[in-house]
């Protein structure tokens, strides 16, 4: 590689090194540095959990509890189904609710692509990254966090970042198991999932449909990102959701 | 930005007596201080958070050097690029230089108030391509001509009705006779007339509410989503951030975002917290094809090792500014420069330097709620007295303030003179307030009673009643 850092501009090199050394000598003798050096290897390699809130301990039941409760409190909606051949229909009846056009798009994931859209004829269904035109878009969650009721999206071709945020109405997707309690547990799990030290591109942490409050005070939903959030979680051992075949 | 903050007396005296702001900042104290506490309360573990949060950064600026080298090592091995700028001048250049290399004509904002303090809009726009503030409050104030007084509400200073008016003036393609009374259909039209916007931007700029050096990731927090557009429908994504942002894991992000949302708007978490790791991947269909971090210093090294040097754990929640009655009565804007409130006080004297902003660590009742409710724990009143102290040593303040205080450091150092005279003043005040018990004007404190009434003293001084009881005791 003839340019490991990139296209360095004009000064660049200069301004890095003497703002380093700068801050090197207000911090350092020689004999400390390697201490230091120690110190920040160690935070990095063993990245040591501080304090994580009690709220989220207890069981699947619990976690999908809280996560629910704080959804609904953040303006979401959320609905369990028991099984993933309830989702087609589930995604119809929301649209439909909400006088929306019976059309969706979503990405690669083949949780999503897979899925019996046979069942909902009248429902069309497109692949791919977002459109403006788009209404309402489709995604499949990485993770969850109970403690704050938050959605854990991971960019990529199986579900691309732009539908979480272009269109005006999301259908979100999340496996009951995937419901952890706190984001460290989020992070040992792309981790083990990516590499330690990778991330995906882009991680969105996801708590509620996009709001402002920057006119008066007053909550407005839909500012930039959508205007509806809405939940699927699936959950093999929800009695709300059972087949009603 | 030009700074102002030499003028902060009549600024506040203009801010006073302006009533469209006055109401406008009656909406402060009632939002985001009882939400803040509310969401305080619910979390069991808030203080010890607190606690955590002010270590991780202490523990960052002692080793910030270290911090910075292995982040820009991992931005760089995720194939983005990491550029140091020492001034706001070089941010500045910087970035307009990589704007040029793309050929941009116009560029989409997420908020950032970095962006703010290194004028990179003025920059953009005498290099002829235009800048896009897209965050809702950036937005309308960037259409007044004017900057945020706020940190996490940029238009706090406004009322709907003033909004509308400038909506009317702005977006004139659209139907004169168009409702726009209520703040839904102004976030409507605002979110239709910014969606052509974030398509046909070439580059998207982003701020950071955090860097975390594992992992060489940069994250940004918002409600709105419009930071996430920017940063993923143009080409490029810029992200301008200052050095002091580093955090060493994602488990050290994790206790900052615990503490960000519920200190500034009493949410458990923003709506969107964004961690973004280089440019677009194999097979990714979206996201930019470039990733650029620009690492602004503009002053903070000389902080560290200072007395100051507790300041650069701020994230920036506005709690202080919320909190503080100085901002309360007077906004964001009195302060005359990018930073207000508290943290303003404290931050900008180091920034521009204490001749310019010598006046804004005096504006401060002292009454210490900043501090109490500072999730990082910094000590704001303690670091305004030592600004007060640099002023005063450096002769900065005011001749009568001077002679002041020569005349009561004399009656200091002879203490039965000072007892004697205070006793007296003491039953001169109480005579003057009569039966009301308050005086509504007093000679030599004109400018204090002018504003409120001085409650009267009881009639003997502390000192007396001290003596009385140890007699008696």
């Amino acid at each position: 590689m003839a340019n490991p850092r990139g296209p360095i501009l004009s000064g660049d090199q200069d301004v890095r090194d003497a703002l380093l050394t700068k801050i090197r000598r207000t911090q350092a003798t020689d004999k400390l540095d390697a201490k230091r050096r120690q110190a920040v290897q160690e935070r990095l390699s063993n990245h040591p959990r501080n304090i994580v809130p009690k709220r989220s301990d207890g069981n699947v039941d619990h976690k999908v509890a809280l996560f629910t409760k704080l959804m609904t409190a953040a303006d979401a909606t959320v609905e369990e189904v028991s099984m993933p051949s309830q989702i087609p229909r589930a995604v119809a009846e929301f649209l439909r609710a909400h006088n929306l056009p019976q059309r969706i798009r979503f990405g690669k994931d083949p949780a999503l692509t897979g899925l019996a859209w046979d069942q909902t004829p009248s429902l069309e269904v497109s692949d791919g990254r977002a459109r403006v035109s788009d209404e309402t878009s489709m995604g499949r969650a990485f993770a969850a966090v109970a403690e704050s009721g938050t959605l854990v999206m991971t960019s990529g071709q199986d579900n691309p970042t732009t539908l979480n945020f272009l269109p005006e109405n999301h259908v979100v997707v999340v496996e009951a198991n995937r419901i952890w309690g706190s984001y460290e547990d989020v992070w040992d799990e792309i981790r083990h999932h990516y590499g330690d030290t990778v991330m995906p591109r882009t991680v969105n942490l996801i708590s509620g449909p996009s709001r402002t409050g920057d006119i008066e005070q007053r909550l407005e939903l839909g500012a930039h990102g959508p205007k509806r959030l809405h939940i699927i979680i699936l959950n093999s051992a929800s009695k709300a959701g059972s087949p009603k075949e | 930005m030009e700074s102002t903050s030499r003028k902060f007396s009549s600024n506040a005296r203009e801010a006073l007596g302006d009533s469209q702001l006055q109401r406008a900042l009656s909406n402060v104290p009632s939002g985001f201080v009882n939400k803040r506490a509310k969401a305080a309360a619910a979390l069991p573990e808030f203080e010890d958070l607190r606690d955590k949060g002010r270590d991780i950064k202490n523990h960052v600026l002692e080793h910030l050097d270290l911090y910075l080298e292995a982040y820009e090592r991992r931005v760089i091995e995720a194939g983005g690029h990491v550029h140091w700028a020492a001034s706001a001048a070089d941010a500045q250049r910087i970035i307009t230089e990589i704007c040029q290399a793309h050929g941009a004509k116009t560029v989409t904002k997420g908020k950032s108030m970095i962006s703010e303090e290194a004028g990179i809009n003025a920059a953009l726009e005498r290099a002829g391509i235009t800048p896009i503030e897209t965050d809702l409050g950036e937005y309308i104030v960037q259409m007044r001509g004017e900057t945020p007084s706020h940190l996490i509400a940029p238009a706090v200073h406004l009322n709907k009705d003033q909004i509308e008016a400038d909506f009317r003036r702005v977006h004139d393609h659209l139907p004169k006779d168009r409702v726009l009374e209520e703040p839904a259909s102004l976030v409507r039209e605002a979110r239709e007339v910014l969606r052509s916007k974030y398509l046909a931007a070439d580059i998207g700029i982003t701020g950071a509410n955090f860097l975390i050096a594992e992992t060489g990731t940069s994250v940004i927090v918002t409600n709105e989503g419009n930071g996430d557009l920017t940063q993923n429908l143009p080409k490029v994504h810029i992200a301008l951030a200052s050095i002091e942002k580093i955090v060493p894991t994602l488990e050290d992000a994790s206790t900052l975002i615990r503490l960000l949302a519920r200190s500034a708007t009493g949410q458990e978490i923003s709506t969107y917290t964004t961690f973004s790791t280089g440019p677009r991947r194999l097979g990714d269909l979206d996201g930019p094809n470039e990733y650029h971090v620009v690492l602004l210093d503009n002053g903070r090294s000389d902080m560290i090792g200072t007395e100051f040097q507790d300041m650069l754990r701020c994230i920036r929640c506005g709690a202080c500014l919320n909190h503080c009655p100085v901002y309360q009565a007077v906004g964001g804007h009195a302060y005359g420069w990018v930073y207000s409130g508290p943290m303003g006080s404290v931050l900008t004297p180091s920034l521009i330097g204490v001749d310019e902003a010598g006046h804004l660590p005096n504006a401060s009742t002292f009454c210490g709620r900043c501090e109490e409710v500072c999730p990082m724990r910094i000590p704001l009143p303690k670091m305004m007295r030592h600004w007060r102290e640099r002023e005063f040593e450096k002769h900065l303040t005011a001749k009568s303030i001077r002679s002041g205080l020569k005349v009561w450091n004399w009656f200091v150092a002879r203490p039965e003179l000072y007892h004697r005279v205070s006793g007296l003043a003491a039953k001169f005040i109480k005579a003057r307030a009569g039966k009301r018990g308050r005086v509504s004007n007093l000679p030599f404190a004109g400018g204090w009673t002018k504003h409120r009434d001085l409650p009267s003293p009881q009639g003997k001084t502390f000192q007396a009643i001290w003596k009385e009881r140890q007699k008696n005791g």
